[in-house]
């Protein structure tokens, strides 16, 4: 019986060998381990068996059941793998064709430089405020030191609305407002974006609607070297750590003393060259030391308080930053423009 | 400002420094260099030449022939110039010359004849042509006899100096003259300078006996100085002061003239000569012009006169405009030998309206605009006087005539070193506080670290302590600062709600495939009223329009942003670039008054417009085109976005598709618009089918903040349940899914048309929509019993309200 046994399980191993369909093996699996297959009919037999060899053969035929039932289970696995093997290899496809392609929009780029800006002092403990656009005279001139009649009102020619009401020509008077919410006795420290507007005519350098973004910080014991440190971080970050900068005197109605600041040029290292104009600086921002007047009139006694302002264009920014050379692009909104700046 | 280096030089030595050099100091302390520029491009071998001879060319009529002594020997040269002439001392381009343009003078021959060289004009050796005399303008240059024959002619016409430009703020109009300018180099470079006496002799003879001089407002007119100069020969300037002007931007005239602009550039007063005999009396008065008198100025044009401008008369007729221009009718001419000298002061304000008023903007103007040194006018007079006696023959007369009631007295400023370095940040010692205004030239009395300045009246900009601690600084030097941070308490800085969702809101669009775009707030009056949204034309009674545009269009300011955006797209489709969506998010204006008279509503708003194909993907035959629902699906992310369910009514809205048109709702309130712009508007614009949008971001600002946020998720499974009703075709989707989600409330919490059907097996006139209902509760597991009664609730309610019929 030993022998019939091992026969069989030779016989069935060579016929799952063989097999080349799941159905095949699924045939061979009935014939040999089938219920009326032979190995059970060895099984049968088995009481004629001594006592001594019936656990024996028990035994064998039990393994000769498993080891079958095991070679059926790695050949029907082989097969369903070369079938389905088969079938990915009918699906493959050409990666290179291209893409269907995804919806990306973006920011404008002053909105890019004005979050950056935004963003650098928010880090430094800022926080940013807005205002109106159309402006009384009160807070775009009035409380910023330049009283009706003063001269200084010629350096930015305004779109009035009536004789009250004008287009901001800075964003300065929400600094004003700002300072003046406070009754006189608040820090202040915010950084002001927005729309500004004055009378010029559209060219390659000027714009009827522009950019600003203003900073002001007001407490007891602000010195101009605050402003001069704060500035630096500022520029470090905005425009690189390798570059330096130069804060010169200059004139502004709004502060005292005035500073103008310029950055080492980047494309000559500060040897000079056509960008910087040969001085090998480029001009950046303007602020200064808050005019007492300008303190007194929103409330704070300018003994006790003093502070710092500064303001700059992002237009310029922009276009010393990335080479736009004319100011229109802004606002034509050329779609070859926006896209470019998309990354910036 | 254009400064001469070779002037200054003249006024305090800064040979020490290089011309780049100085620009900086200067700079870096107070004054911006905008630039250093040669007057002319450089010139060499130019020298004085002797025209011994001067005949006509033998073969040529236009031609002379001359022979030019130039010291070390005698050329011949063929001259073309009309003004050529035996016996003229003239600038000699000797052969090797080289003059500007690269141009080398090499020996010739003209028409047969020798030519060795080349008399120029002044236009040839690289003078502006404004900057030329008339009298040089057609012809060559003619040195003055004095001069030395085979002298450099090129530093003899000056063209050897440098410009410096001066960028001056309009708080440093003392530095608008030569002496300015000195007193704040030597400031910069710690050097010496201080403006030179006058040094004047007059006749026996007193001005008194021949002038005399009444003010009727002495506010506008509170120094009026009158000389009187007799024996004048008019002719030309001495060179050296030619030079001078020219080099300052002012073209010579003659040496009455230009004595008065040189006194105007060297002591920044300017001063007006009249001609004594042609005054018309000996009586000067000023007064304020009546209004609607006229005068003829100097440029020959008739000027109107308002009660605001001051004038300066006879007693009767103008004669000047004060501090503006002279008139025409007592203008120094060639025949003028006796002048009065006007030396005064006027209000600034007054000035300036009058120069406004005029469109007169002069060296004169300008310098009486900001205020001149109340201890230089009478100055500025005595050496007019000077220089009058010396290169125009004059005879002085004894004294001057005036009216005088000028404060001349110094501003005292109180500073002390500790609250100076408080303010700076800095360390500075008293030694170092007293040295800077030392150098400064302040008279200050010194008490401890207490310093009492008296500032001089030439610096008529400070006035208060800020102003000297600007002077202390920026001797000091900005660069010498040190860096530091505010001490004061630190708050966290950041972004408040608002300003997130702001940027949330961009971001969205942005991921949405949209390009954001900044269009011009101010628009043509008609663009300004155009495809306005429904709540905003109600609430705007008039548009907010410029008193004094610049164009009309940009003139009035927008109450929506789609038509520049509309503009934006086709300004691109123009170009080939069609396949665009924009979007911006901006203010518009809305005023609720007829005439403004307070500050406009400026309303947040995010508006949108797309054109051409919204996706494209050939190879894959997918192609879809921009259309209503592309547009609706993007207000819709932003809606998922807020989390605040938007709803749609079709409506009709000017220049907006009939058919195609909805208004979009936030909990019932109306806050905006979408749809497609009007074929007839897209043709006028050169585009394709269009769709726009338009919402307010404030109301969903507001709403957002309303809300409750972050809702469990819930832990009960959800019942799905389909429903196909056959409806006549104008009844909407958007109706029926209100009617669901009411009958369906509390249980249905989400409705979605899946199918629309219109065609076979269906009545004309009818179409079919299937929707899926989500019924959940939160917090329980639902019954079927019911989610059927619910379920059949709606039914009854879209069969009552929309004669709905369950499709079989
Ligand atoms: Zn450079």
């Amino acid at each position: 019986m030993k022998e019939r046994l091992e026969e069989l399980q030779q016989e069935a191993l060579k016929k799952v060998d063989q097999a080349d369909s799941v159905q095949g093996l699924k045939d061979v699996r009935v014939e040999y381990l089938g219920k009326k297959g032979p190995i059970t009919e060895v099984l049968r037999g088995m009481g004629k068996l001594s006592k001594e060899e019936r656990p024996v053969i028990g035994q064998l035929a039990n393994d000769v059941r498993e080891h079958i039932a095991q070679a059926i289970e790695t050949k029907q696995t082989a097969l369903e793998d070369a079938a389905l093997e088969k079938q990915l290899e009918e699906e493959s496809i050409d990666v290179t064709l291209p893409a269907r392609p995804v919806k990306v929009g973006g920011p404008h780029l002053l909105t890019s430089i004005v979050e950056e800006i935004e963003d650098l002092f928010i880090g430094m403990g800022f926080e940013i405020k807005e205002g109106p656009e159309v402006e009384t005279d009160y807070y775009n001139f009035e409380a910023l030191n330049l009283p009706k009649g003063h001269p200084a009102r010629d350096m930015q020619d305004s779109f009035y609305v009536t004789e009250e009401l004008l287009m901001r020509t800075h964003t300065s008077p929400v600094q004003a407002r700002t300072m003046g919410a406070k009754d006189g006795s608040e820090p202040v420290k915010m950084i002001c974006p927005g729309k500004v507007y004055r009378r010029d005519t559209d060219d390659a350098t000027h714009s009827h609607q522009f950019t600003q973004i203003e900073g002001l910080l007001v407490d007891k014991n602000v010195r101009m070297s605050d402003l001069k440190g704060v500035l630096n971080a500022f520029a470090k970050q905005m425009f690189g750590a390798d570059r330096e900068i130069r804060l010169r005197p200059s004139f502004f109605p709004f502060t005292e003393p005035s500073v103008e600041m310029d950055i080492s040029c980047k494309v000559c290292g500060g040897k000079g060259c056509s960008v910087c104009k040969g001085t090998g600086w480029i001009e950046i921002l303007g602020g200064g030391m808050v005019h007492p007047n300008v303190l007194e009139m929103a409330g704070y006694d300018p003994k006790e308080y003093s502070g710092f302002a500064f303001g700059m264009g992002p237009e310029r920014i922009a276009m010393l930053k990335y080479g736009v050379d004319d100011i229109r692009h802004f606002y034509t909104n050329d779609i070859r423009f926006l896209e470019q700046y998309h990354k910036a | 400002m254009l400064v001469s280096l070779n002037w200054l030089q003249e006024y305090i030595d800064v040979s020490r420094y290089s011309p780049e050099e100085l620009a900086e100091i200067i700079t870096k302390t107070g004054i911006e260099v905008e630039s250093v520029e040669p007057v002319a491009e450089e010139v060499t071998g130019v020298v004085v030449g002797y025209v011994r001879s001067c005949e006509q060319h033998p073969n040529a009529d236009k031609l002379n022939l001359c022979q030019v002594d130039v010291g070390e020997e005698t050329l011949q040269i063929v001259c073309g110039a009309p003004n050529v002439a035996e016996g003229q001392k003239v600038p000699v381009a000797t052969p090797g010359a080289v003059l500007p343009g690269n141009f080398k003078i090499k020996k010739t021959k003209l028409r047969g004849e020798e030519s060795n060289g080349m008399i120029c004009s002044l236009q040839e050796l690289g003078v502006d042509e404004k900057d030329v005399p008339k009298e040089f303008a057609d012809g060559i240059f003619v040195f003055p006899e004095d001069v030395e024959v085979g002298a450099n002619a090129v530093s003899l016409l000056n063209l050897d100096d440098l410009i410096i430009e001066l960028g001056l703020t309009p708080n440093r109009s003392d530095a608008l003259s030569m002496a300015g300018v000195a007193y704040e180099v030597a400031a910069a470079i710690d050097g010496t300078y201080e403006l030179a006496e006058e040094n004047v002799k007059t006749c026996g003879e007193k001005t008194a006996d021949h002038v005399s001089v009444v003010v009727e407002d002495s506010e506008a007119n509170p120094y009026y100085g009158a000389f009187i100069i007799k024996d004048i020969q008019v002719g030309p300037s001495p060179l050296w002061m030619r030079n001078r002007l020219t080099a300052a931007g002012i073209r010579p005239i003659n040496n009455v003239v230009d004595i008065t602009n040189y006194v105007l550039m060297e002591y920044g007063q300017p001063l007006h000569a009249f001609d004594y005999d042609r005054f018309g009396s000996h009586t000067i008065v000023t007064r304020r012009a009546k209004d609607g008198e006229k005068m003829t100025t100097l440029d020959d044009q008739e000027r109107t006169l308002k009660s605001d401008h001051l004038v300066i008369t006879n007693g009767e007729k103008a004669h000047a405009i004060a501090g503006v221009m002279g008139g025409a009718e007592s203008e120094v001419q060639d025949d003028t030998t006796t002048i009065i000298l006007e030396a005064a002061f006027f209000d600034p304000s007054v000035v300036r309206e009058a120069s406004k008023d005029h469109g007169l903007r002069s060296e004169s103007s300008t310098r009486f605009e900001k205020g001149v040194d109340p201890n230089r006018v009478e100055r500025a007079g005595l050496r007019a006087c000077e220089l009058l006696a010396k290169y125009a023959g004059g005879t002085v007369l004894d004294g001057v005539v005036s009216h005088d009631e000028l404060d001349r007295s110094e501003k005292q400023v109180t500073v002390n070193t500790s609250t100076i370095n408080d303010r700076l940040g800095t360390d500075i010692s008293n030694e170092d506080i007293a040295d800077i205004f030392r150098r400064l030239q302040f008279n200050y009395d010194q008490n401890g670290d207490e310093f009492h300045v008296s500032v001089p009246t030439r610096r008529g900009d400070i006035t208060i302590f800020e102003d000297m601690l600007e002077e202390v600084a920026r001797i000091y030097g900005y660069d010498n600062l040190p860096y530091t941070l505010p001490q004061g308490a630190s708050q966290a800085g950041g972004l408040t709600l608002e300003q997130l969702l702001k940027r949330k809101v961009k971001a969205y669009f942005e991921g949405a495939g949209l390009h954001e775009t900044i269009t011009y707030s101010l628009t043509h009056e008609d663009k300004a009223q155009m495809l306005v949204s429904p709540e905003v034309k109600e609430k705007s009674v008039s548009p907010v329009a410029l008193a004094m545009p610049m164009s009309e269009d940009h003139g009035t300011l927008r109450l929506s942003m789609v038509p520049e955006l509309l503009e934006s797209l086709s300004y691109n489709v123009a170009r080939k670039q069609e396949n665009l969506a924009f979007y911006e998010v901006g203010t518009v204006f809305i005023s609720e008054e007829e005439k403004v008279t307070k500050q406009p509503e400026e309303m947040l708003r995010a508006s949108g417009a797309l054109t051409g194909e919204w996706l494209s993907h050939p190879w894959q035959q997918e192609k879809k085109s921009v259309d209503f629902f592309v547009a609706k699906g993007i207000l819709e992310g932003l809606s998922e976005q807020l989390d605040l369910p938007f709803s749609y009514e079709k409506t009709k809205l000017d220049h907006m598709h009939p058919g195609r048109t909805a208004t979009v709702s936030v909990n019932g309130k109306v806050i905006g618009f979408v749809g497609q712009v009007h074929p007839k508007l897209q043709k006028q614009l050169g585009l394709k089918e269009t769709y726009v949008f338009d919402v307010n971001l404030e109301v969903l600002i507001e709403e957002y903040k309303k809300e409750e946020k972050f809702q469990t998720i819930p832990r009960h499974p959800s019942v799905s349940r389909d429903i196909a009703l056959v409806v006549d075709e104008n009844v909407t989707a958007g109706s029926i899914e209100a009617t669901i989600a009411e009958a369906g409330s509390p249980l249905v919490k989400d409705v979605q048309v899946f199918d629309l059907y219109q065609g076979e097996h269906l009545d004309e006139g009818k179409k079919s929509l299937a929707f899926r209902l989500l019924y959940l509760d939160p917090l329980r597991t639902l019954k079927d019993q019911e989610v059927e009664e619910t379920h059949n609730a709606i039914l009854e309610a879209v069969k009552s309200q929309h004669q709905a019929e369950l499709r079989g």
